[in-house]
């Protein structure tokens, strides 16, 4: 019945389960890199030997475009004198629907970030705090207590709070390996499906995050398809949580499930995608999460729900202003997907002069950080934590380790870097570079500096040909890049 | 649409096929919308009044809302641009805001929030910034204090009439059950000790566990604050029962009787118990959305002196955080002392004088109401104008007020009340000259049917009557509560 607190009396003043256990996670390890960089956080000039943020998947890049829009356009704010004329009748405004101009100028981004390929319908998009609100609330909709939904490890680890603390849906993992670099495939969302109904489980849907969280890969349209007619076939739900989106920055164009519900193998009414201007605007703050469904029980009874968390209406008067602005969007996707290239390309190459490979990816606030040559014992989930307390105690970063994903292979860490200024960044490649050089001078075998420099050379070719990693590091790293330099997006060298 | 469905089998079956692939929160009505208080509502979308667009469209008496203070807020945002563009001393933290998505809540705002409980309850008690979690409404504070206070099954008890959207915000995904505390006109509604142990044992009788009492104080929809007798009724209640007590002070603000508003923070502290385990099992739910009319910004807070509560419920206000721009801007609106005496003056005067209106339009109609102090609204007895003593009786009357004269105004049934022949009206979410043509409709209207041509013949004799029969609500209702407002 969870720890009972010494409220007195048998009955009563007991809390609940919900409030007494610990299903939202919070309380687990991994908020010990938090905790660090609480006490002691980095800062250029007063803190400079602080802890770096790298855990915090935030998108500080365009900031700046959005601040000047907001000035050049004091009309869109209720407060100022420009817009002040509005106040009364926004700051009334708790209609559940919504805005109709706000839900105009999200459906019209959210095809404008997919490229123009698919539009959305106004009427079906419903509000929700944040995509941590959109998340449970389609859960409320879509299972009950007990049912359960399969999501592909590694997984966004918060959404063991968001799909399950209170709505008691539980999470099968589709676990995803390295040994096909991750992806998402049919046959083993099949097996797991298969092997949840066997052990007499009420499967209601799968739910996976495309671009991916942790792992900055999209779903190519072929798989896409092929999940989207196998949950038609087994008359189950797909939620796809497209909060990357716009976070693409390279390679093959995103691919959302938009594109492919009106493929007449498949059943609309099981499709639905959650949606937030959290990262692909950066605007976490603001709380403006979205649930778009196709089926329309689904959007009603949503609707109903969001009153638990509607976007304020300061914010959805705001937004509708900027997102309409049909010139400001267009700059500010196109930018946006030029400053996410540069940044990681700056920071993929940074890691590569310390010999520290990256999941290729073409999306995303982050890379999937391959250190699994640094455990001190080859897959060992304990040698993974012993290794993260390290990188947060001596390296001071903040980064998050795989198994807080769910991922079934030691060594694996997410790193975020589209949340902190280009010196900062600067200064968290030399700190790794810094480490994993002590690193190597303190794992290698006693022999003559000379003999140690190739064999790790030997070493890391080892790895590169063991590794399924894809051609253009290995061109890096033969053409001896050594200086970062700016990667452009749409260089050949990232194609892959 | 289910008409249709009974006779195409194949449709029905079909649809049943598909309901059945979603939740039971889907398919239940659990969100309470098909009750009359919401079908009001859709009645009016269909038809809104206009004065120059639509004069003949649905006057909307169905909403407690707070129109009539925004023009000083207006007035506050010309002389603070710095608040309204986003900046502080003159600096632009548009970035800071934009990634706060901390779910402690920025701390400036808490405290201004907690002042200004304060100042509402004139100073006589403090609240805590640390205890305060902030929701998205007061519709989420209510649901998340449910989900940490209640399992599926647990039941709260609720003195009637109460609030129609409690069915959905405390049951609905909660899976908490509703035991109603019936009220009666015959003593103003108020909350007796008997009328609380029964809704108890019914409880008991239902198979309940009864976790707590929540009451909303003012109450939505009587207009009245509770006194000090029913509040310490409650805490000695909760106290024997060892159960949890959630006063929803939503209207608190509202309070324009020459009482002063009494909080069961204040009879907490006046029984000495604060500090105490009772203490902690005593929680306040608030938002901005009456007292300031703001009900667009979605600013609720839940304030408990547990501990393991305020840290339950901050976690689950992740689902529902308050917008950072607003909170930005709310922290320094409330900040402002000088503007936050003046408004709670202001607002408190302009409520009463626009339910003065109602109530004295009300009457030349021969309708009386039970005598508020608070709210938005006001509890009208409409009992005489029943053709039987029915809930029937009651929907019809709702009906032709709603369809023939236009208004929409909410049926005491929607509000679980136990007579039938009480509506509430609200009067603070339109311009003066719309309550008029309200008041000019309804009087009309009562005018054309048997009672009001018996009312409009003997109207003076009747009124008479009427007076002193609210003269006697009055006086009863005060002989409960404190005369003097510096007495505690």
């Amino acid at each position: 019945m969870g720890s009972l607190k010494k409220s007195g009396g048998v009955n009563g003043a007991i809390l609940s389960r919900i409030a007494t256990n610990d299903q939202h996670g919070e309380n687990s390890e991994y908020f010990h890199g938090w905790k660090s960089y609480d006490k002691d956080p980095f800062h250029l000039s007063r803190n400079p030997h602080g802890v770096i943020q790298m855990g915090l998947a935030e998108n500080q890049l365009c900031l700046d475009l959005i601040k000047e829009w907001i000035k050049e356009n004091p009309k869109a704010s209720v407060c100022t004198p420009e817009g002040v004329h509005q106040f009364s009748d926004i700051a009334n405004f708790q209609d559940y629907h919504g805005l109709k101009e706000f839900r105009q100028a999200i459906a019209h981004f959210m095809g404008k970030a997919r490229g123009g390929r698919v539009t959305f319908d106004p009427e079906r998009i419903v509000m929700s705090g944040g995509a941590t609100g959109a998340n449970e609330t389609i859960m409320f909709c879509l299972a009950d207590p007990g049912d359960v939904f399969l999501v592909p490890s590694p997984y966004y680890a918060a959404f063991d709070r968001d799909l399950r603390w209170r709505t008691g849906v539980e999470i099968v993992p589709v676990h995803c390996s390295s040994s096909n670099n991750f992806k998402l495939t049919v046959e083993a969302v099949e097996w797991a499906y298969k092997k949840a109904v066997e052990s007499n489980k009420n499967v209601k849907g799968l739910l996976f995050t495309n671009p991916s969280n942790p792992l900055g890969t999209i779903l190519d349209k072929d798989t896409l398809k092929n999940l989207v007619r196998f949950v038609t076939k087994k008359n189950i739900h797909l939620v796809v949580d497209e909060i990357y989106a716009a976070t693409v920055f390279a390679g093959e164009n995103f691919v959302s499930v938009a594109e492919v519900v009106k493929d007449s193998e498949v059943n609309a009414d099981l499709i639905h995608i959650v949606y937030s201007l959290s990262k692909d605007m950066g605007l976490p703050g603001f709380r403006v999460g979205i649930v778009y469904s196709y089926n329309d029980s689904v959007v009603s009874c949503a609707r109903k729900m969001s009153s638990f968390g509607l976007v304020s209406s300061q914010t959805q008067f705001m937004l509708a202003s900027m997102l309409s602005d049909d010139s400001f969007v267009d700059n500010f996707l196109m930018e946006s997907s030029k400053r996410l290239g540069i940044r990681h390309g700056v920071f993929t190459l940074g890691l590569k002069k310390a010999g520290i490979n990256c999941l290729i990816s073409t999306a995303g606030l982050f890379v999937w950080m391959d250190l699994r040559h640094l455990l001190r014992v080859r897959n060992s989930f304990e040698s993974e934590i012993e290794l993260w307390h390290i990188i947060i105690d001596k390296v001071k970063l903040n980064v998050s380790p795989g198994s807080s994903f769910q991922c079934t292979e030691p060594g694996w860490f997410r790193v975020c870097f589209a949340n902190m200024d280009d010196d900062t960044l600067h200064v968290a490649l030399l700190r790794i570079q810094d480490f994993v050089s002590k690193n190597s001078n303190k794992t290698a075998e006693k022999a003559s500096d000379n003999d140690q420099v190739i064999q790790n050379n030997n070493a890391k070719k080892q790895k590169w040909k063991q590794s399924n990693l894809r051609l253009s590091f290995r061109r890096l790293y033969e053409d001896g890049l050594s200086s970062p330099g700016i990667m452009s997006p749409h260089s050949p060298l990232l194609r892959t | 649409l289910f008409v249709s469905l009974f006779f195409d089998h194949n449709l029905f079956d079909l649809k049943s096929e598909k309901m059945k692939q979603l939740s039971t929160k889907v398919t239940s009505n659990g969100h309470g919308q098909d009750s009359s208080y919401f079908l009001g509502w859709e009645e009016y979308e269909k038809n809104p009044y206009d004065e120059i667009k639509n004069p003949n469209g649905m006057i909307q008496m169905g909403l407690a809302e707070n129109q009539l203070c925004f023009d000083l807020i207006e007035s506050w945002l010309a002389k603070n641009p710095d608040a309204a563009s986003l900046k502080r001393k003159g600096q632009s933290i548009f970035k800071e805001l934009a990634l706060f998505q901390d779910y402690h809540g920025m701390p400036e705002f808490k405290k201004a929030m907690a002042e200004f409980m304060e100042e509402i309850r004139g100073n006589r008690v403090t609240f805590d910034p640390k205890k305060i979690v902030l929701a998205a409404g007061s519709t989420s504070a209510n649901e998340t204090l449910m989900f940490c206070l209640a399992e599926p099954g647990d039941a709260f008890l609720l003195p009637t009439p109460y609030y129609p959207g409690f069915d959905r915000d405390l049951k609905w995904r909660t899976g908490a059950e509703i035991v109603p505390i019936h009220c009666s006109s015959s003593n103003g509604f108020q909350i007796t000790e008997s009328a609380l142990q029964q809704a108890y044992q019914q409880a008991h009788k239902l198979g309940l566990k009864v976790k707590g009492v929540l009451v909303t104080n003012p109450s939505n929809p009587l207009g009245t604050a509770l006194t000090r007798r029913e509040l310490n009724l409650l805490v000695d209640f909760i106290t024997s029962k060892n159960i949890h007590l959630i006063s929803d002070e939503i209207y608190s603000g509202t309070m324009f009787g020459f009482e002063q508003f009494i909080s069961v923070m204040d009879v907490l502290k006046d029984k000495k118990l604060e500090n105490t385990e009772v203490s902690k099992r005593v929680h306040v739910v608030y938002s901005l959305s009456k007292d300031l009319g703001l009900p667009g910004f979605r600013v609720g807070a839940i304030y408990s002196n547990d501990d393991m509560i305020v840290s339950a419920a901050t976690k689950m206000s992740s689902f529902g955080l308050v917008s950072s721009q607003t909170q930005y801007l709310l922290s320094a609106l409330l900040s402002d002392k000088k503007f936050t005496s003046q408004y709670l003056e202001e607002n408190q005067k302009r409520l009463k004088s626009r339910q003065k209106r109602l109530v004295s339009g009300l009457e030349s109609a021969g309708i009386t109401c039970l005598r508020s102090n608070a709210g938005l609204f006001c509890w009208v007895d409409m009992r005489h104008l029943l053709d039987t003593n029915t809930f029937e009786a009651e929907l019809d009357l709702w009906k032709k007020i709603v369809y023939n004269v236009k208004l929409n105004i909410s049926p005491g049934s929607s509000c679980h009340c136990t007579e039938p022949g009480w509506f509430r009206v609200c009067f603070a979410n339109m311009s003066e000259d719309t309550l008029d043509l309200a008041l000019k409709r309804l009087k009309t209207f009562v005018e054309s049917t048997d009672c009001g041509r018996m009312i409009s013949r003997s109207s003076h004799e009747r009124l008479k009557s009427l007076r002193k029969k609210t003269v006697s609500n009055w006086v009863f209702r005060v002989s409960w509560s404190d005369r003097v407002p510096d007495e505690r």
